[in-house]
């Protein structure tokens, strides 16, 4: 379904999300086509883009977000710029992080993503941390925190989950259940992953994680409640792994996606086809808002103009400097001590 | 004052000025300081948390909580507790600064009683202050007294904005010492000359320390003086007066309670090695703990324990 808020507010999601698939398939075309640009694996957030938007889309620029590995979508949802991301991934002087933290770790503090840690569940704790300190400096401020099924493995999850209720602490647990773990065979003994919280007496709700309308509606209300100190509370967000996902360097395995898809899957490539017809949350989300009545060509226009936003947000990146050599050694502490 | 009450009286003068300290399972006063340590709970109630047996849980929410502009000191107890927080504190506190381009600060103490406590045996003995310092991004504390003590709390708590690991030693907590009347700060990366002397550097950490000066006592009674010089903090390291002591007496013997393997003590070895060596006129002694878990019965934990005879023995060696 659609989201409940104005025709503007809407296509700003839809802005939000495609900025955050053509990043990302900037991303893979930087590996696919330059032999060493990103130094390592990676991973992307492609199919996921409902829940990092539409959650995002109700926090305020103080409030903190926490990511992981896959991190680049919420630091664009959180507001974070494209160019800097980009820059970032491939370890430029322009990057977010001065390319000190490449793919796994880009940090936004301007926009509220102070720290990320690519260790699965390195961030569980230290949002409750967040929190925490808003509770004692009697702040509005609330922490969400993403992360993936797999982090539901780690036992800092029970510990930080166990704190964060003890304490009633102003933070959203939101798991994005991608099947990136479930999927290759049982990583957890629950039946249902939301089973441990609830045996911490943590509210915990299950959502179409594809949805933006059922996201963005499920986030108003959590956030809000988070916000008059009900927190902590859980979320489990339903997504479908993306095809191009399955391997450890994600690849374009039907090419860029092309938002024609949305009206006529069949034109999909094979091997992405159903996946686009019936998992992707943005050609989901194109259809309802052409169904209701936004034309075709307003919402190709959009995508191009995203597109050339993050096709010059590439070329930033592409045509930045390294970082000097002696920066290495910059920044080990703030104090002067070495 | 006793070195345990030298803390909490450090922490007390710095959180009555500044909301910002929060503190987690404080326990900071050893034996002698238990109705202060009352108190002083007391006083702090609001701004006290007793968390649940999660070091990984509550240590991970410190160092958040410091990120967002807190600052946490966190009562960790027996240093070997800490291990069970190693991936937030050696992965996500030590880095983030580095990580972020000096963007996130986090000014969070981890305050551990290490060392060999006596009947500790082999998981309440640990000295884990080689593997920290081994940490970038990690500040090393290590006071041997109670001014030292509380001058060094206030500096980390009022000038810092790096991590800290801040080691007690369990058997000097109760050891009583003159501390300065007022407020004072003890510098961090500034080396403390614990005794002068002309024939021997002794480098000496903590309870190493006190074992150190009553070597040398011993061994002035055989004609060799011993300069006893405590480095107080490791990171940073004040390298400039640990070589100019060994330039002066052109012998060194390093004593600390980690490993020898690796330990605080090779690691200044190391040091000394690269940028002294022409000052030597003998090869650089350790006197630390041998490679084994720290066992139980007396004989044994005895044996492995740098103790003052140990250092006196290798001194004597070293001078002859």
């Amino acid at each position: 379904m659609l989201p409940d808020i104005s025709r503007d507010k809407q296509l700003a999601i839809l802005r939000r999300m495609l900025m955050i698939r053509r990043a990302e398939e900037h991303c893979i075309r930087f590996n696919d086509e330059h032999t060493g640009l990103i130094r390592g694996h990676f991973h992307v957030y492609i199919g996921q883009e409902a829940t990092g938007v539409s959650v995002c889309d109700w926090l305020n620029a103080d409030d903190y977000v926490f990511t992981t590995h896959r991190n680049h979508g919420h630091v664009i949802a959180k507001g974070g710029d494209p160019k800097k991301v980009l820059a970032e991934i491939i370890g430029r002087a322009t990057g977010y992080c001065q390319g000190r933290a490449g793919t796994f770790h880009v940090a936004a503090p301007e926009v509220g993503v102070i720290h990320t840690s690519a260790i699965v569940g390195g961030c569980l704790a230290l949002a409750g941390g967040t929190a925490y300190a808003a509770q004692v400096k009697e702040s509005k401020a609330i922490t969400v925190v993403f992360f993936g099924d797999g982090a539901m493995e780690e036992g800092v999850f029970y510990e930080a989950l166990n704190i964060a209720k003890l304490w009633q602490l102003p933070m959203i647990f939101w798991m994005e259940n991608n099947y990136r773990r479930s999927g290759r065979g049982a990583g957890h003994a629950a039946t249902e992953l939301t089973n441990v919280p609830k045996a911490l007496n943590v509210e915990t709700t299950v959502i179409d994680g594809i949805d933006v309308g059922t996201v963005h509606k499920t986030a108003k209300d959590i956030v809000s409640r988070v916000r008059k100190g009900e927190g902590p509370l859980f979320v489990e967000a339903r997504t479908h792994l993306w095809p191009g996902n399955a391997f450890n360097m994600p690849k374009l395995v039907g090419g860029v996606t092309d938002i024609a898809w949305a009206w006529d899957a069949s034109k999909a490539p094979e091997k992405v086809r159903d996946w686009h017809k019936d998992h992707d949350p943005i050609l989901n989300y194109l259809r309802e808002l052409a169904g209701a009545g936004i034309s075709r060509g307003e919402l190709e226009k959009l995508d191009a103009e995203v597109s050339q936003e993050t096709d010059a947000a590439a070329r930033f990146a592409l045509e930045s400097p390294l970082p000097d050599a002696k920066a290495a050694l910059n920044y080990a502490f703030a104090g002067k001590g070495i | 004052m006793t070195f345990g009450e030298a803390l909490l009286a450090a922490i007390d003068e710095v959180a009555e000025q500044d909301k910002r300290i929060v503190l987690f399972n404080p326990s900071f006063a050893g034996e002698a300081g238990h109705e202060k340590l009352a108190a002083f709970r007391k006083k702090y109630a609001a701004r006290i948390k007793f968390p649940p047996i999660a070091e990984i849980g509550f240590c991970g929410i410190a160092i958040g909580a410091a990120m967002a502009g807190l600052r946490p000191v966190v009562d960790i107890s027996t240093a070997t507790f800490s291990y069970e927080a190693i991936p937030q504190i050696v992965n996500e506190a030590a880095i983030a600064y580095s990580n972020s381009g000096g963007q996130t600060n986090v000014p969070v103490v981890f305050y551990m009683k290490f060392g060999i406590r006596g009947g500790g045996g082999v998981q309440h003995s640990g000295s884990p202050q080689s593997w920290y310092w081994n940490t970038p991004g990690l500040q090393i504390v290590m006071p041997s007294t109670p001014a030292d003590a509380k001058g060094l709390m206030r500096t980390v708590l009022t000038k810092s904005e790096d991590p800290t690991i801040f080691f007690g030693h369990d058997r000097l907590l109760d050891d009583l010492g003159e501390v300065p009347d007022g407020v004072y700060e003890v510098p961090l990366g500034k080396a403390d000359i614990k005794r002068a002397g002309k024939d021997v550097t002794i480098i000496a950490t903590s309870i190493q320390v006190p074992r150190a000066l009553a070597a040398a006592e011993t061994l002035a009674k055989d004609g060799i003086y011993a300069e006893v010089i405590d480095p107080r903090t490791l990171q940073p390291l004040d390298k400039p007066a640990l070589l100019a002591s060994v330039k002066k007496t052109g012998r060194v013997l390093i004593t600390d309670e980690s490993h020898d393997n690796c330990g605080v003590a090779a690691g200044l070895a190391a040091i000394i090695a690269d940028e002294g060596f022409t000052s030597l006129r003998a090869p650089i002694k350790r006197v630390s703990i041998p490679p084994v878990p720290v066992p139980y019965a007396v004989p044994l934990e005895d044996y492995v324990t740098p103790m003052a005879q140990r250092i006196v023995e290798a001194a004597r060696a070293l001078c002859k």
